[in-house]
């Protein structure tokens, strides 16, 4: 629902909130003392959890770019409209300074993708549960009106389907052309319904290119999903399943930080020539707001980005978890005067400033952070976090995933396997625990938080 | 291996079905499809441009159809009905507020399907093995799970015995009331209901015994679906299929969501013996999964029950279902097609219920819930070690104790000082000090 169907329903019900005395009244009787219940129950305020959860540090994030100029000079982007300038030979408009930017949120800002999308390519098609009225997490809000029903539209409620379908209609091109070229945009509701659909991506999205000997490919398929935990959303509405995705060759695994990285990264897996799950860290739909382009433009793909330099200890995260390494990370560069977080921190900042090789090379007193968002999951930048690793000999990698068979661990064996030598720690991974899914009333200690990550951070750096 | 095998195995040869059309022009050798020189499409189970027909016993205004046979009913019988119906709107008007309140985390109301839940539940034997979607609370309810076990699962607090505060709201379980426990994932239950007939017919003490499935007209679309009505009538088990079809998912109407007729169209596909019901007609509902459990039994097969009803609700806490249909339009159903009224009616017809009743049913549902409610509210979670538990029988693999006690280092250096934590800890039993003092 919308942040503001939300609010009113919430304002309206909360109105009708109770006290201990008065939940004797019925629930109508409630209804109609309405105005009286707000003023002597203060509890009733209290707001019932969105859909979509809430992080409400996230708002305070350095990474989320807060003014025109901040968003204009995002690393790596690429303007859609240089490209056909060049094409022209007129002089590059590729200096983002005359552009416009708007504040979004993230799904505003994928849903400025699509738009885009269906603007810019007459084959685009957006589909899946409840997309046509907008989806359950508003991406696809005003799209059908706007492109019509025969471009965004309901399908039943069957995931291999959805999947299937865009498998079919993006190997047909819109010149009738069969093997390739429509563009096929479908939504799986959550990640953790994306497994009957497993088996279409499996063994027929990732192989049709090489199955057919380059005959046949589904590079215009792109599969979106809402990814990741909230607070409350239990076994089935918190799984970050990309580990399961890294052994699948031939499809790209995306996951995006923020609105700004979201329209990004979104229209290049839409026009990038393989098929890609786009998983969206749904607490950030409505928690990371920030100035984004309102013009055409992609980010790349397999490629990480350096949100903070640092020479002593590598940090490689993606999706939610960025900004809680973001909090570590304060956390660390600014230990609390009194209590055990601050002593633990004091303490494994003097073991790290005593290692023989960092007094050797006379490094300073406090440690240094090199934050990596790694972004795309498959095929991931591995020269990038080599190259980090090998000038910091630390690695972390966190994420809120499973440790077994996570985005974590593959790393921690490349890292291993290719920069042996250069490594001054063993390299940790902090991710979910090993239990089959999100426990609803546990999630607070399931999903690695700042305090963890910290800790990791600590145990790394005074090793 | 199958004690009704002798019925349910028969040769295709004396499929009652093949007998209907014998033709000069023969049989087709494998299929015994009758051989017909002309081409001719077809696209209805019915055999004509009409729908598959409702069956309905009471009207709008509870007063009994032209023709209709009603199922003998006492009024103690009766009454059990109407307050199990009433119990369910009671309790989600509470905990729909509940919710608001940032006192449970979510909630799935049943507003407009109380006649399609209560009436199937009371046609199954209390014993008969559910498996359901999420909005079958009244079946347990019917079962005598009790108010205090709903609150405790939806407060997700150390008393709850459907999963340990592990899952959502509404995902109930109790072996002791045969209910399988709800996993959100849509369908997945469907196929597994044919396996679990397929062990009650193995079962010699459960020969009486068939599972009974729900599932909604969206989840009818999931491959699941049709894996498991094919399933349970291939491998002959029985399972009665109750499609609860309320017109929408989440906001997909039922018009987007098939084309045929319904749902109850594709039980004549697998085979199935099929019929539609007027779901908000408790009688009628009552009637034909007892008619249907009847020939399951029987048959040693499936059989397929589409309640045709309408969600009057929201879908979840989620959702606001006015961004997609008209409120007017959920108002003239709730007034015109309104299963509590009807059946009220009727029984006010017959002389077993009136306005004094119904004001003491009400208060007293509402004491009860709010009773319930009250002590939910209080009570603690589980211990947290619980995260760790119930993932493997047998021995715990050296990577869950390993997690488990990483958990407890970390607990015992920051539980404490870390204030986020210190806060959530005070929620648990014990406080999280079973796993850092160990
Ligand atoms: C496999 C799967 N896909 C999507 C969802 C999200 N979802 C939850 S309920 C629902 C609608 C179900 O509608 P229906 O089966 O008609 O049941 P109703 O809610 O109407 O009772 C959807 C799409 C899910 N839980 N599982
Ligand atoms: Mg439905």
């Amino acid at each position: 629902m919308t942040t503001n169907t939300l609010r009113s329903l919430s304002g309206s019900l909360s109105r009708a909130g109770t006290t201990a005395t008065k939940t004797r009244i019925s629930v109508s009787v409630r209804r109609r003392n309405a105005t009286t219940a707000t003023q002597t129950n203060p509890a009733a305020s209290v707001e019932p959890p969105p859909a979509g959860g809430h992080l409400p540090s996230i708002a305070q994030s350095t990474f989320l770019k807060q003014t025109r100029d901040q968003a204009l000079k995002t690393v790596g982007i690429k303007w859609a409209d240089t490209e056909l300038d060049e094409a022209r030979g007129h002089q590059s408009s590729a200096l983002g300074s005359g552009r416009e930017t708007r504040k979004m949120n993230t799904y505003q800002a994928i849903r400025d993708a699509l738009s885009i999308a269906l603007a810019t390519d007459d084959s685009a098609i957006v589909f899946g549960e409840d997309v046509a009225f907008g989806g359950v997490f508003r991406c696809t809000l005003g799209l059908a009106e706007e492109y019509g029903r025969e471009r965004v539209f309901n399908t039943p409620l069957t995931e291999q389907g959805v999947v299937g379908f865009g498998i079919g209609y993006a190997s047909m091109g819109m010149d009738g052309r069969t093997g390739k070229g429509g563009t096929a945009i479908a939504e799986i509701q959550f990640a953790d319904y994306i497994w009957p659909a497993f088996d279409q991506l499996m063994n027929e999205a990732s192989k049709f290119r090489y199955r057919s000997g380059g005959n046949f490919d589904v590079g215009g398929l792109t599969v979106r999903c809402p990814t990741m935990a909230v607070g409350h959303g239990g076994l089935y509405h918190s799984q970050s399943p990309e580990g399961f995705f890294l052994g699948m060759s031939g499809i790209k695994v995306v996951i995006p930080r923020s609105p700004l990285q979201a329209k990004g990264l979104l229209l290049a897996s839409i026009r990038d020539p393989n098929p890609v799950v786009f998983m969206e860290p749904k607490v950030l739909y409505r928690s990371a707001v920030e100035q984004v382009p309102t013009s055409d433009y992609v980010l790349p793909l397999s490629s990480a980005e350096t949100l903070v330099s640092g020479s002593d200890l590598t940090v490689v995260t993606y999706g939610t978890s960025v900004y809680r390494c973001e909090q570590a990370m304060h956390l660390l560069n600014n230990p609390p005067e009194k209590g055990a977080v601050g002593s633990n921190i004091r303490d494994a900042v003097k073991d790290w400033a005593n290692h023989p090789a960092i007094k050797s090379n006379g490094k300073g007193k406090s440690p240094s952070i090199e934050l990596i968002d790694l972004r795309t999951i498959l095929p991931y930048d591995l020269p990038s976090v080599l190259q980090s690793v090998q000038r910091t000999g630390r690695l972390l990698v966190v994420h809120e995933g499973p440790v077994t068979g996570g985005v974590g661990m593959q790393l921690a064996g490349e890292i291993g396997k290719r920069a042996f030598l250069n490594l001054d720690a063993p390299v940790k991974v902090v991710g979910g625990w090993d239990t089959p899914g999100v426990a609803l009333q546990y999630e607070k200690f399931y999903i690695p938080d700042e305090i963890r990550i910290l800790d990791a951070m600590l145990e790394v750096l005074a090793y | 291996m199958f004690r009704r095998a002798s019925r349910s195995l028969r040769t295709p040869f004396l499929h009652p079905r093949a007998s209907f059309a014998t033709r000069a022009l023969g049989r087709l050798p494998n299929s015994q499809s009758p051989i017909v020189s002309q081409p001719h499409f077809f696209n209805s189970v019915t055999g004509s441009n009409e729908q598959i027909p409702a069956f309905r016993l009471l009207d709008g205004t509870g007063v009994p159809i032209e023709g209709a046979d009603l199922p003998e009913i006492d009024e103690a019988f009766a009454r059990k009905l109407y307050e199990n119906m009433q119990l369910l709107p009671n309790l989600d008007n509470i905990l729909y507020n509940v919710q608001r309140q940032g006192k449970i985390s979510f909630y799935m109301t049943a507003y407009g399907e109380e006649a399609t839940i209560v009436g199937s539940a009371a046609a199954l034997e209390d014993n008969d093995e559910v498996l359901g979607q999420y909005r079958e609370m009244g079946v347990l309810l019917w079962r005598g799970f009790g108010l205090d076990n709903v609150m405790a699962q939806c407060f997700g607090n150390h008393e709850d015995t459907s999963g340990k505060g592990r899952q959502m709201p509404v995902h109930f379980g109790s072996p002791k009331h045969h209910f399988h426990t709800i996993s959100s994932p849509l369908a997945t239950q469907i196929p597994q209901a044919a396996g679990v007939a397929y062990a009650l017919r193995r079962t010699p003490d459960r020969s009486n015994s068939v599972a009974a499935c729900f599932f909604g007209e969206g989840a009818a679309s999931e491959g699941d679906f049709h894996a498991g009505l094919l399933l349970a009538s291939t491998i002959p088990s029985p399972v009665v299929f109750i499609a609860r079809n309320n017109g929408f998912a989440i906001s997909t109407p039922s018009s987007e969501q098939y084309y045929g007729d319904g749902i109850a169209s594709r039980g004549p596909g697998y085979g199935i013996d099929t019929i539609r019901v007027d779901g908000n007609d408790v009688l009628a509902v009552l009637t034909a999964v007892r008619e249907a459990r009847a020939r399951s039994l029987d048959q040693g097969r499936a059989v397929l029950v589409e309640c045709m009803s309408y969600r009057v609700g929201h879908h979840s806490t989620s959702d606001d279902s006015f961004a997609y249909r008209a409120r007017s339009e959920v108002d003239d159903r709730k007034r015109i097609d309104n299963p509590l009224v009807r059946f009220r009616l009727y029984m006010e017809s017959r002389g077993w219920w009136n306005a004094e009743a119904e004001e003491e049913l009400k208060s007293r549902l509402k004491a009860d819930v709010l009773k319930a409610f009250k002590h939910a509210e209080t009570q603690s979670r589980c211990e947290l070690s619980e995260l760790f538990t119930d993932i493997y029988g047998g021995e715990e693999p050296w990577n869950i104790k390993e997690q488990r006690e990483d958990l407890a280092r970390l607990l015992k250096k920051y539980g404490e000082d870390w204030e986020p934590w210190r806060v959530e800890l005070q929620k648990f039993k014990n406080k999280g000090q079973e796993l850092s003092t160990k």
